[in-house]
This record gives structure tokens, sequence and C-alpha cells, in this order.
């Protein structure tokens, strides 16, 4: 196999300069470039904090005359809580699937062995909490507007939706990439070779999580 | 956007036929895929330099009659528009398609169709914002398109959305290319080709890939507040509503100065490939190049500001950014020392390139001290949004970045088409277009320091404009002139240019090594290679085509080749006809909006997964 | 740059032996990873409902040492960055800083983050 940029696309292990693949390769610098798509929006958000003028605002009630009627603060911790759980165990069952792959070629002995050697489980496990996490974001929206934000409320609702909305959008894109992988795992299973395909959409995956730890504590927490 | 599904394994060696419009349309060869970019980025500079010559024919006389204030605003935002994003970038783009993957030793790029998919995207995105001329909807709100200024309130027209969601389409181009060549420049170098013995070129091509996806990801933010607030009502630049005027403008100028150097490092990398070879001497300081470099990108992230001082940011941003930009100085003068000295003591032989790259330093030097001018916040004061300003972008774009981008036309041309450009007619471009560049642009420093404003399309006879402007238009014509000298020369040469052999300039790096046009696969035995000047050096295993010898095909050499594919065209098609689909928002054709949305997003989706399920040869 | 030199070049497994990249960590580690994760994001939310200690100076730093702590250890455990090769640590921490230093920078020039003469 002469041509390694053809090669790699075959053969994880075919010579590069670095010996590493080109898709991890590009995979991280993809990263790198969303690290400043998100800092715009995160610093967007920060910026227009405390500036709307008129609520609801996030940590604060707003009464009269400022609002109409007085406007409990927005956001909701404790369910929020609860989703960032779910986001973060998502990235442990991601890790899992990709161990999975990794050691598909081992033989597993023990029912324990047998679980965490599931890509199929893990795979699945990992788009199944996604998808929970975007059915709290669902919610958490529609909750949103019944009391009064929308996306053209006030700043604070033009920056939150705008911010969450564009995690939300990642995660939905990381959910369809591993229904993807898992679909090709039922077709044809995945084995240690195609490790780096998992190793990929992994990597997306935990970014879209950091990035979320970043929101949590920056939109919800801080007040 | 890397491949998702392993691929089914190695299939057949097939040859791509490898004329007609099928095989252009569905090429994923980096050569032909940089020569797209070229012909179509020439094409974009055509319009583009229309635009400014019917702008120097307003600015001609006082009180100009050629267009409506309008029109002219149309004209100067499609200018920047086009020049910066439709002609510089992307002729940059064309040698790093056509120069990078030959300079390192590779077949090709990481990813051939990534590759195309870019061409498709930025042809697509041009002619998309270009469409706008048809319904005299053109952008006009500068290239820049401060908010709120805008806004549904201040530009309820078309215009705006044109221009957002084009450079939205562009935007995409850019970073799916830039991905690729990280991916490229890292991980496909010959053996031996370490880093510190890339071509110069290389070397620049990779930074500029980390300003583009660093930079690129905050105009894409900026542009979607600015969408969101046209065509969903947020209100992320309505003061009304508590927002600050100066986001746009943060938001703009962290994408906006990095571009700057997006613009003109590729030139400044072509100009160190053109000037050893000319002087027949290494390039001066090769490290101390590599090095400038990373710090003119670095400290590129930050200077923005400097864009923004009359806005009054109060005395420390002022000085940090004052001070950061005078700082950039440093290695763009460490820049200009080491091509000085590349020369010195060299046997340079002025051919049209040699020329062209000189007038770089020479031209590019002045630019960069009006440039030092304006990093003082007073002296910017006095300069900002004045004639002053247009004349030192100019210098640093006209008279860098194109001077730079011609230098390496004619210096690359015989490896492209395998024919030398004339030199008769290549000195005619290059004088009129010396003569006509300066004559254009230095009158610009005094109407500036005069007080002549940009952007206007009218001054008046007492104002002391006249003289300079005059000045300014002939110029403006002769550039015109000296471009008809340069389309025939390109145009000509093609077929009747004399023929160039493998190394015609007798130029050190690997991409001369091999025939011009080199064939499909480039090497048909990856070099080894131990030197920086490896055809100069005669070390390391690098075989030197011999003109007259066979040229064998990919498939005597067995050399698998990609498939061609027209999947990324039809990617990049549905990608912007879901773009289009906004457009209807603003006339209240929902149906249609929805059709062009749903119906593009559901294409690019289906063709992407088409794409990456599909073997790549 | 040893990866750089030609010789690594010709097989891939040397990039192995020589310990560039290191084997990924076990079941048990992404286990014991999960719960500090857990334990921390519990921590976060506790002191959230602790009304002195947000009203105090140390609730905001508290958070995001916190979070940064969360975010770090997710990068180079679950993102394998403390194992795998240092080119991607350099493809990832080059842009996070700049990003970062760019929040900071804004929030400077909106006045988020005055710096105070007295």
């Amino acid at each position: 196999m002469a041509n390694p940029a053809a090669a790699i696309e075959h053969h994880g292990h075919t010579p590069t300069t670095t010996g590493l693949d080109h898709r991890k390769v590009a995979i991280w610098a993809f990263i790198g470039s969303e690290c400043m798509l998100f800092a715009s929006l995160i610093s967007t958000y920060l910026i227009y904090k405390g500036r709307s003028v008129t609520g609801p605002f996030p940590h604060e009630v707003c009464s009269p005359p400022v609002c109409d009627h007085v406007m409990k603060p927005i956001l909701n911790i404790p369910v929020t809580s609860v989703s960032t759980f779910v986001l973060l165990m998502s990235s442990l069952a991601m890790v899992l699937a990709l161990a999975a792959v990794e050691n598909a070629d081992k033989p597993k002995h023990s029912l324990s062995e047998k679980i965490l050697g599931s890509s199929k489980l893990w795979l699945f496990m990992t788009a199944l909490l996604g998808t929970t996490f975007l059915g709290f974001q669902a919610f958490e929206f529609t909750s949103f507007v019944h009391e009064g934000l929308t996306i053209r409320t006030n700043l604070f609702g033009s920056s939150f939706f705008t911010l969450t909305g564009f995690h939300g959008a990642h995660v939905t894109a990381g959910v369809l990439w591993l229904v993807t992988l898992l679909a090709i795992d039922i077709r044809r299973g995945l084995k240690p070779k195609d490790a780096v395909i998992v190793d990929i959409a992994a990597l997306y995956w935990h970014f879209v999580d950091v990035v979320w730890i970043a929101i949590f504590t920056l939109v919800y927490l801080i007040h | 956007m890397a491949t998702t599904a392993a691929a089914p394994p190695y299939v057949a060696t097939r040859e791509a036929s490898n004329t007609g419009l099928w095989s252009w349309i569905t090429t994923v060869d980096h050569k032909r895929i940089g020569a797209l970019y070229l012909v179509t980025a020439l094409i974009f500079f055509l319009i583009g330099g229309i635009e400014a010559e019917i702008i120097r024919l307003q600015l001609m006389q006082p009180n100009g009659t050629v267009v409506s204030a309008y029109t002219y605003n149309e004209l100067f935002t499609m200018h920047g528009t086009t020049m910066i994003f439709l002609a510089v970038m992307p002729l940059s783009a064309a040698f790093f398609n056509f120069l990078v993957p030959l300079q390192i030793g590779a077949r090709d790029v990481a990813f051939p169709r990534l590759n195309a998919f870019s061409y498709w995207v930025f042809l697509f995105g041009g002619l998309f914002i270009n469409a706008s001329w048809l319904l005299h909807a053109a952008p006009d709100g500068g290239w820049f398109g401060y908010a709120p200024l805008t806004t549904m309130q201040f530009n309820p027209g078309l215009n705006i959305d044109f221009w957002v969601l084009g450079i939205q389409i562009l935007g995409v181009s850019s970073l799916a290319a830039a991905f690729n060549f990280i991916t490229t420049i890292i991980n496909m170098r010959a053996p031996g080709m370490q880093l510190m013995r890339m071509p110069m070129f290389t070397w620049m091509a990779f930074i500029v890939q980390f300003l583009l996806i660093l930079a690129f990801p905050v105009i894409t933010i900026a542009l979607v507040f600015l969408q969101f607030d046209r065509f969903f009502g947020t209100q992320f630049y309505e003061l009304a509503a508590g927002a600050d005027p100066l986001l746009w403008q943060h938001l703009f100028w962290i994408f906006g100065h990095p571009e700057v150097y997006i613009l003109i490092l590729p030139a400044f990398g072509l100009v160190s490939e053109v000037l050893p070879t000319f002087s027949g001497k290494p390039l001066f300081g090769y490290p101390v190049m590599v090095y400038s470099g990373m710090l003119i990108a670095f400290l590129g992230f930050g200077v923005w500001a400097h864009h923004m001082f009359a806005v009054g940011m109060g005395p420390i941003a002022d000085s940090v950014f004052g001070v950061t930009t005078l700082l950039i100085g440093i290695p763009t003068g460490v820049k200009i020392f080491n091509w000085i000295f590349t020369m010195w003591g060299g046997n340079v032989r002025f051919t049209v390139a040699a020329k062209f790259a000189i007038a770089l330093i020479a031209l590019f030097t002045i630019g960069g001290i009006s440039g030092v001018m304006h990093a003082s916040p007073p002296a910017d004061l006095q300069q900002t949004d004045s004639y002053f300003v247009v004349a030192h972008f100019h210098y640093v774009l006209f008279g860098g970045s194109m001077m730079g981008i011609f230098a390496g036309i004619y210096y690359y041309y015989p490896k492209i088409t395998g024919r030398l450009m004339s030199e008769k007619l290549g000195n005619w471009h290059f004088w009129l277009t010396f003569i006509g560049m300066n004559l254009t642009f230095f009158p610009m420093h005094f109407s500036g320091l005069a007080g002549m404003p940009r952007r206007i399309y009218r001054y008046d006879a007492g104002q002391g404009f006249t003289t300079y402007n005059e000045i300014s238009s002939w110029g403006a014509y002769i550039l015109a002139v000296a471009t008809l000298f340069f389309v025939w020369n390109f145009v000509r040469s093609r077929k009747r240019g004399a023929v160039a052999g493998h190394n015609p300039w007798n130029a050190p790096s690997l991409e001369w090594s091999i025939p011009s046009p080199p064939p499909d696969y480039n090497y048909a035995v990856i070099p080894t290679v131990s030197s920086r000047y490896p055809l100069w050096d005669h070390k390391g295993a690098v075989v030197e085509f011999h003109e007259g010898e066979p040229i064998k095909t990919a498939r005597e050499l067995g050399i698998p080749m990609p498939f061609p594919t027209i999947k990324p065209l039809f990617t990049a098609l549905f990608m912007t006809l879901m773009f289009t689909g906004l457009l209807f928002i603003h006339k209240n054709n929902w149906p249609m909006a929805y059709t062009f949305m749903f119906g593009g997003a559901a294409g690019m989706v289906a063709s992407l997964y088409s794409w990456l399920l599909s073997p790549l040869e | 740059m040893a990866h750089d030199s030609a010789a690594d070049h010709v097989t891939h497994s040397d990039h192995v032996a020589m310990g560039e990249v290191k084997e990924h960590p076990t079941w048990s580690t992404y286990w014991k990873v999960a719960v500090i994760l857990t334990l921390i994001t519990a921590c976060e939310v506790w002191i959230y409902y602790i009304p002195s200690f947000v009203a105090g100076h140390l609730f905001v730093p508290t958070l995001l040492i916190l979070s940064a702590a969360k975010f770090a250890i997710v990068v180079m455990f679950y993102m394998h960055l403390r194992y795998d090769h240092k080119l991607f640590r350099a493809l990832f921490t080059g842009p996070l800083i700049i990003a970062m230093v760019t929040i900071v920078a804004l929030l400077f020039l909106f006045g988020h983050l005055a710096i105070h003469a007295t």
C-alpha cells in the first residue's frame, strides 16, 4: 500500500510521519477549533450577564416595575444537576465502549467481562444517556418558555438559548454519530482495527461533555 | 469531518479518465483542485477589480455621478469581501493545495475528498454572495459588517442576509481545508522531512491553518448572533435591550486581525521560495523565519482591539493593544531583513517572479510602517476611518499579498502547466502593476491625512481631495491595463508558452524533482529527505526526473489512486441550498424557506453519509 | 523531535516501544474516575445551597477550581491525553489557552473584571 493518504482509511497502522492516524490528528485540531467556538459563546453569555433590561433573570427575582409581575429566578438547579450527572455518565459509557472495541478480540469468560466487553451495550448506553440529556434540555427549554423566557425576551434569553442550544446541537450530532457506529457494530461487529473510528467519536463526545462542565458552572451555579 | 465508518478492504486499482468536464467536477486530486482554486479565485479577483475600477471612476471627480450612494455602498462592501474571501484567501488556498503535498513529498492530502468539498463550498459560497447583484441587493454594510448597523432595524433588505450567509458558507470551506492541511503537514511528510526541513511555504501554510481554525469559529459565532437577530428576533445587537454596540466589533476583530495574517503569511511563504531560488542561495536565517512566523501568528490573537482605538476603551486597553501591535512589528521586520540578506551577495536573476517578490519587500515595508503608525492610539485617532488607512491596508494586501501571489504564479506556473509564462508580457504586467499600484495608493496617504473619510461616495471640489483622487484613479486604470497583460499571459502561455522542463529555475525543493506537470501520483518513489535543499545538496534518496523519460501511469506503478467522486460536490451544493432557504424567511415565503432548509439539510446529510460510507480508492 | 526522524517513519510499533503512546487505562480506572467526577459534581451543587458560602469570597473561585478539576480529569483520563501522543496535547492545550485568554480579555474589556486602582 504505497499511498499513505489512501491507505490510512483502510488500515490504522500504515506508516504516517508521526505514526498517528490521520483522523485522530484531524479530530484534535477540530476540537481545538471548537474551543474558540464555545469561548465566543461563553464570553458573550458572561458579558451580557446582568445586562438584561427585563426579566426573567437566571438567579435573581424580577419584580415590578422591571417586570410586569414578580418572576422567580428561572434556572432550575436540581433538574440541571441531574442532567449534568447523566452527561458525565454518558462519558463513562463512551470510554467503556471504546475499551470494549479495543479488546473485542480478547476472550471473555465471566458474565461481568461479557457485559464490560460489549461495545454494542455501551454504545447504546452512551446514545441513550445523550438522548436523556437532550430530553432534560427539551423539558428545560419548554418550561422556560412557559415561564415567559424565549430567545427573544431579553439578552439573557438570547445568549442562554444560543449557548445551550449550540451545545445541544453538538450533543444531537454526537448521538447521530453514535447511532451510526452502533448500526455498523450490529451489522458487522467492530473489531480492534476499527478502534480509531470509535476513538474519534469518543473524543468528540467527551469534548461536548467538558464544554457542559464549563457551562454548568459558569451559567448555572455562579451568580 | 473524518470518516465515521470503516471502508471495505482495498478493492482494485482503477484509473480515472483525466479529461473532460466530468473529470474536473469529480476530481479529488490536490493538484487539480489547486488549479480549480487558482482559476476561480482569479475570476473573482477580476470581478473585485472591476468593482474597484467603478469606485475609482466615481471618485475621480468631485461630486461624481457614476453610481448612487446605495450602489457605492454595495461596491465597496463587495470589493472588500470579494478580494479578501474570494480572491486572496482562495489564491493562497490554490497554492496550499497544489504545493503542500508536493513540497512534503506526499501523494495527496490526508483527506482528498474533504479537499474537493472545500473547493466546492468555496465556489458555491462565492456564487451565492455574488448572486445578490442579480437582485441589486448586494451586501452594503462594509466587509466588517458592523452590527448594529447591519441589524434589521437599520438594514432591512436582503443585502446583509446575503453577506451573513455567504461568509458563513465560505467559513465552512476554510475550516474544512484547514483541518485537512494540518493533518497533511503533520502526518504525510516523506521520510526525513523533519519539521525544520520543510520548505518555508509549507511552514507558513501550516501556521496559517492554525490561524484559520482559531479565528473562523469566532466570526462564525458573531455571524450566528447577527443571523439570529435578523431571522429569529434575538437581541444580541439590540441596543434598546441593553446590548453592547462593541460586542460585534470585538468578536469581529478577534477574527479580523488573525485574518490579516491569514492573508499575508502565504505570500510571505511564496516569496521565501522565490528569493532563494533566484538568488542562488539558501534562505537567510531559516529557523528565525519559522519562529517569526509563529510569533506573528501568536501575537496576532492579542492585537485585535487596535482596530477599535476610536471607540474609547480606556488607557489600559489602549496601552496593552498598542504595545502588542508594536511588538508584532519585530518578527515582521526580521522577515524583511532576512529576505534582503538572502539576496545579499547572491547571484540575483531578475525574472518576473523575482521582481514581484522584491516588490513585496519594498511595498509591504511601506504598508508595515504606516501600520506601526496606527499602533499608537493618539496617531490612530487621526488616521482611523480615513483614506490613510485605505492606503495602509492596500500596501499590505496589494503590495504584500497580491505581489507575493503574482510572484508565486509566475514561479509555479511551469510546474502547474508544464509551460513557462512569457517573461516579456510578465515584465509589462510587473512594471505597470508596480507603477499603477503606487500611483493609486500612495496619494491616499495624503488625501487621508487631509481628512478624506473612507466609504464616502462623494466629496466637494473645495475640500482639497481632488488632485489626489484624480491621481489615484489614473493609477487604478493603469492597474486595469496591467491586469489585462496578466490575463493574456496566463491564458496564452497555457498552450503557447515555452516548454518548461521539470526544474526551469534550478530550484532546490522537492516539487522540482518531478515532471511538470506532475503525474497524478506525484512521486513514483517517495523521496527520502536529508536536507532543506535536496536538489542543491544532492543528498538523500531524491531521484530527479530526467527529461524525455517516459512517465508511467499509476496503474503501471501499482499505486492505488483515490476514486473520483461527485459526492463532495453534492454535499457542498445541498449545504448552500440549506443556507439559501433562510433568505426566503424575509420574503415571508415560508413554504420555500422550509423546502430549501429541510430539503438542503436532508440532501446534505444523505450525500455526507453516502460519501463517508463509500471507499476512498 | 524524536518522532520526526526517518527511522521512526518506518514502523509504527517503534513509537509504542519508545513509550510515547502508553496503553490506555483499564475499566477499573474509568469507574474510579466516574466516581470522582460524581463526587465533585455533588460537591458543586452542595455548596450552591450553602447561603453563607455563596455570600463569601470563596464561592466563585471554589466553583471555578472544581469545574476546572472535572474538565482536566475528563480530558486526561477519558480523552486519554495523559496517555496519548504529546502532539494531541499540543493541538488541544494551545487553542484552549488562546480561548481562555480571549474570554478573560473580553471580560476585562467589557468591565466585568475591572482592575481597581485603590
